[in-house]
């Protein structure tokens, strides 16, 4: 699987080369709708401008014009005679005219992205593209509700395969080189495939609907329905665009209140980051994703503000090796200022339940209670890292839950932290 | 009275597809319309979806549009009919508001589908056969100008409601509305035409669907976005109520802070993004004093040196604090330089004059104004008046003459309520401390409200001014 990137970069440039010099060689089909989506195409992905790093999909509009392209079998009522190499030569052409301004501005696109979607494109297309082309599909759907149908079920298969490429690419992506030679162990696979199929229903979904009125729409009314289609994926990807933009903020906020703790000297510098981290790199560990992640790292960040009604500090911010009591007196504190941060009730039960014994907490509390307390006892005596888990590893019979002990034990193992995808 | 008029009307707008003789209905699509609007509508209701999709009014229009363009007049006003009477209300009266909606629907999309019919949109369509091809560049025109008179008739119609039921003059109460509808209308116009276009087709209703998921999507991911700028707003409030924990003396402090600087604000003529900004300045302008440790801020009886050092230092703080969020921008200067003064004598840094941030400035000047006319259980507030002579009297030292003169104005001009602590309905939330019903018996080593006399010890803004008036009564 670590040669999962090479493999897919190595296809996206082969088949890019092969789609251009093929077209060369035989000429352009209908130049006038390859012009066309060649220009609704670096439209689309001029859009990754001001994309905010958040964000799922920062060019839909460029991925429903290539799909639609890779889909089209007639144009106004006339068949079309584009093939799979146009296609292919079309989406790489205006990639990379897109991509000029871009690089001048020094933040271009990264070269996975770009890969990936040759590579999906090109799925629809030689799944498509062959069958139209031979007269198979009219004979097998005709020309009406089941061609639509086909179409869609296409558009599905080929979201499926981007998703499986994108976890791909991630899991490979997450780890530098040479690591799995030192006997690390990888990222689990599920989680992080759950996370991208979650993501074709938000805007996945939206792209491919595009992709596939576009095809029908131009087959039924010509090039002109192009500009007419684009307005509602627009307005998708504006709303998409100011939903992530929010969402920025309100992380950085909490990240603030967070670190208020830490200002007022109750907390260790940088105690509340690590702890969130550390929990997200554990939490995928254990097979969570999503949401889930979400609660977890805003849990996570917030789980000491309880401490800011204490006048006296703590010491050292350490709650770990507090009596119990104590412990879970300022967990119910916490809880009571994170439920007026209007966040889910569900981040505000896990601040709360934080100090309780494992058996009686959900699973975020428990990932949290025992980052936190490894945390803790990293930053306290000599013992170092090694002694915490060895202190961890002894309190697994009331309070540490053993798996997440044990999962925590194989991040730190690994190395590095595992970078968060925006989800 | 306006209800009922509506009603009537819509009643003689659907009238004419009724009698079954009609031969020209399009029964099938009728039917399929209707039922498929009336699905579109009913998740609202439900309690599962309601909560995760919230749909506002206006999330399937593009299905109505659709029906204007494909069906005649009172066909397609027929299609709006079960849907609307379905839908979701938020408020009381129920009947009330739900018959008024289906009339205002049906009246609109009568018109909307009239205008259509009478630029012959019907026919550029096109159909199923392979030679019957759609008009294109002129089929947007018909479509457009329908959609523009879909969105005139149900703004008029909305304004006139809002008239008639609120008493607003009938001017304001159209004059918001048109500018802000126009442009989504067009959008779910154009989106109504392609559906219209491929239900024609020979592919069919089915792929007439597909237009509205991104639609769908769109609005769904709106509705996200409003829920998590409330919950972000929530957490801005919660930072400053981590200081109320922190400093009970200065309760609503903050929210007062940041509407007086947007009233002068206002009054200096800013931008209306730039005073959101300064509005999170005012809020959060004390947000260091988490820093400082709870005994200091909470002392009785006057600082040591040492300690003053320490308080001042808050503006710092403050500015460490909230130095990852981004949107802030200028409010963050305004943060660390709430203390400068005019003359140079000010803290952190000492700026002085124009060196001072414009929103700091400004921050100064509400901040020393509310330390002044608020109430505090050390001493009672002054009035209003007086606390601005006073601030005239430092203008030029301590504050910007400019923003004490604007601050003069607007609290002329729209008047001041000082006590009026509950600046946002969830101010009155009860605070952790006494909160935590569980932890009520343990509660000793926390700090509560306390009631004694406190001395001025420089923590108000008003600061620089004449001790001898901060003195406890």
């Amino acid at each position: 699987m670590t040669g999962a990137v090479p493999a897919v970069r190595g296809g996206a440039v082969a088949l890019a080369l092969g789609g251009l010099a093929h077209t060369l060689w035989h000429g352009v089909h209908e130049p006038w709708h390859a012009l066309a989506f060649g220009v609704l195409i670096t439209v689309g992905e001029l859009a990754r401008w001001g994309a905010l790093p958040g964000e799922r999909e920062p060019a839909p509009l460029g991925a429903a014009g290539a799909l639609a392209y890779a889909l089209l079998g007639r144009s106004g009522g006339q068949p079309t005679t584009h093939g799979v190499f146009q296609v292919i030569a079309v989406l790489v052409a205006a990639q990379l005219v897109a991509a000029v301004p871009h690089v001048a501005r020094g933040s271009g696109p990264t070269a996975d992205q770009l890969a990936r979607r040759i590579v999906t494109v090109t799925f629809a297309a030689v799944c498509f593209q062959p069958l139209y082309n031979s007269g198979r599909t009219a004979d097998w759907f005709g020309d009406g509700p089941f061609f639509a149908l086909f179409l869609l079920v296409l558009l599905g298969l080929t979201a499926l395969c981007d998703a499986v490429l994108g976890a791909l690419l991630l899991r490979s992506g997450a780890f530098p080189h040479g690591f799995r030679s030192r006997g690390g162990t990888s990222i689990p696979y599920g989680p992080l495939l759950r996370d991208e199929l979650r993501a074709l229903l938000g805007i996945g979904s939206a792209v491919c609907a595009t992709g596939a009125v576009m095809a029908l729409g131009v087959a039924v009314a010509g090039l002109w329905a192009l500009p007419v289609l684009c307005v509602p994926l627009l307005l998708t990807q504006v709303s998409f665009r100011r939903f992530v933009a929010v969402r920025t903020t309100y992380r950085q906020t909490i990240a603030s209140l967070a670190r208020s703790t830490e200002i007022a000297g109750y907390t260790p510098h940088g105690h509340a980051r690590r702890v969130a981290v550390l929990c997200t790199a554990v939490g995928r560990e254990l097979g969570l994703s999503g949401t889930e992640l979400t609660v977890l790292e805003y849990a996570a960040l917030m789980h000491d503000i309880g401490q800011l009604s204490l006048v006296d500090p703590v010491p050292d911010g350490a709650t770990a090796p507090l009596p119990a009591a104590e412990q879970r007196r300022i967990a119910l504190l916490g809880g009571a200022v994170v439920r007026q941060t209007g966040v889910d009730s569900e981040i505000a039960v896990v601040v709360e339940r934080q100090a309780d014994p494992y058996r009686e907490q959900p699973l975020p509390a428990r990932i949290v209670r025992a980052v936190n307390a490894y945390d803790d006892l990293c930053g306290e005596g000599l013992s170092g890292p090694l002694g915490a888990l060895e202190r961890l590893r002894l309190g697994t019979a009331h309070d540490y839950q053993p798996e997440v002990v044990e999962s925590l034990a194989k991040v730190l193992a690994r190395g590095g932290l595992t970078p968060v995808p925006p989800g | 009275m306006v209800i009922l008029a509506a009603a009537v009307c819509a009643v003689l707008c659907v009238r004419r597809a009724l009698p079954p003789g009609s031969a020209e209905v399009p029964w099938g699509t009728v039917g399929l319309l209707t039922g498929l609007y009336l699905a579109c509508e009913l998740p609202g209701r439900h309690p599962f979806f309601g909560s995760s999709v919230p749909i506002s009014a206006g999330s399937f229009f593009p299905l109505l549009l659709a029906a204007a363009f494909l069906l005649p007049p009172a066909a397609a006003a027929l299609v709006a009919i079960p849907g609307s009477l379905a839908g979701r209300v938020e408020n009381a009266p129920v009947a009330a508001r739900r018959v008024w909606r289906t009339a205002q629907l049906v009246i609109t999309v009568w018109v909307a589908s009239t205008v259509h019919g009478l630029l012959g949109g019907g026919a550029t369509l096109g159909g199923p056969d392979p030679g019957l091809l759609p008009d294109f560049p002129y089929a947007v025109l018909p479509a457009c100008v329908a959609a523009l008179a879909f969105s005139l008739v149900l703004t008029a119609l909305d304004g006139s409601i809002l008239a008639a039921a609120e008493r607003l003059p009938v001017r304001r109460a159209w004059s918001g509305l048109l500018p802000s509808s126009l442009g989504p209308h067009l959008v779910h116009g154009l989106a109504g035409l392609m559906m219209a276009l491929l239900w024609r087709s020979s592919y069919g209703p089915l792929s007439a669907l597909f237009v509205l998921l991104p639609m769908y999507i769109s609005c769904w991911v709106f509705s996200q976005y409003h829920r998590q700028q409330a919950a972000h707003r929530a957490t801005i409030r919660a930072l400053v109520q981590a200081v109320d924990i922190k400093d009970t003396y200065t309760r609503g402090h903050s929210e007062r802070v940041g509407r007086a600087s947007v009233l002068i604000a206002r009054e200096l003529g800013m931008a209306e993004d730039r005073l959101e900004v300064l509005r999170f300045a005012g809020i959060l302008h004390d947000v260091g004093k988490l820093g400082v440790p709870t005994r200091v801020l909470r002392k009785d009886g006057p600082l040591t040196p040492e300690e003053r050092r320490v308080i001042e230092l808050h503006p710092e703080y403050g500015h460490e604090i909230v130095r990852g969020i981004g949107f802030l921008g200028e409010a963050r200067a305004a943060i660390l330089h709430h203390h400068e003064r005019l003359d140079g004598s000010g803290y952190p840094y000492g700026l002085s004059g124009r060196e001072i941030p414009e929103f700091a400035r400004v921050v100064a000047v509400a901040d020393a104004f509310d330390a002044m006319t608020s109430t505090r259980s050390y001493r009672r507030g002054r009035p209003v008046p007086v606390a601005v002579e006073e601030l005239k009297r430092c203008a030029g030292t301590q504050f910007d003459p400019q923003m004490v003169r604007a601050l003069a104005r607007a609290v002329e001009r729209c008047g001041w309520a000082a006590e009026s602590v509950a600046v946002t309905a969830d101010e009155a939330v009860p605070l952790p401390g006494a909160g935590a019903g569980a932890g009520a018996g343990a509660r000793s080593g926390f700090v509560r409200q306390a009631s004694r006399p406190r001395p001025p010890d420089g923590l108000d803004g008003a600061d620089g001014l004449d001790a001898a008036a901060e003195r406890p009564r």
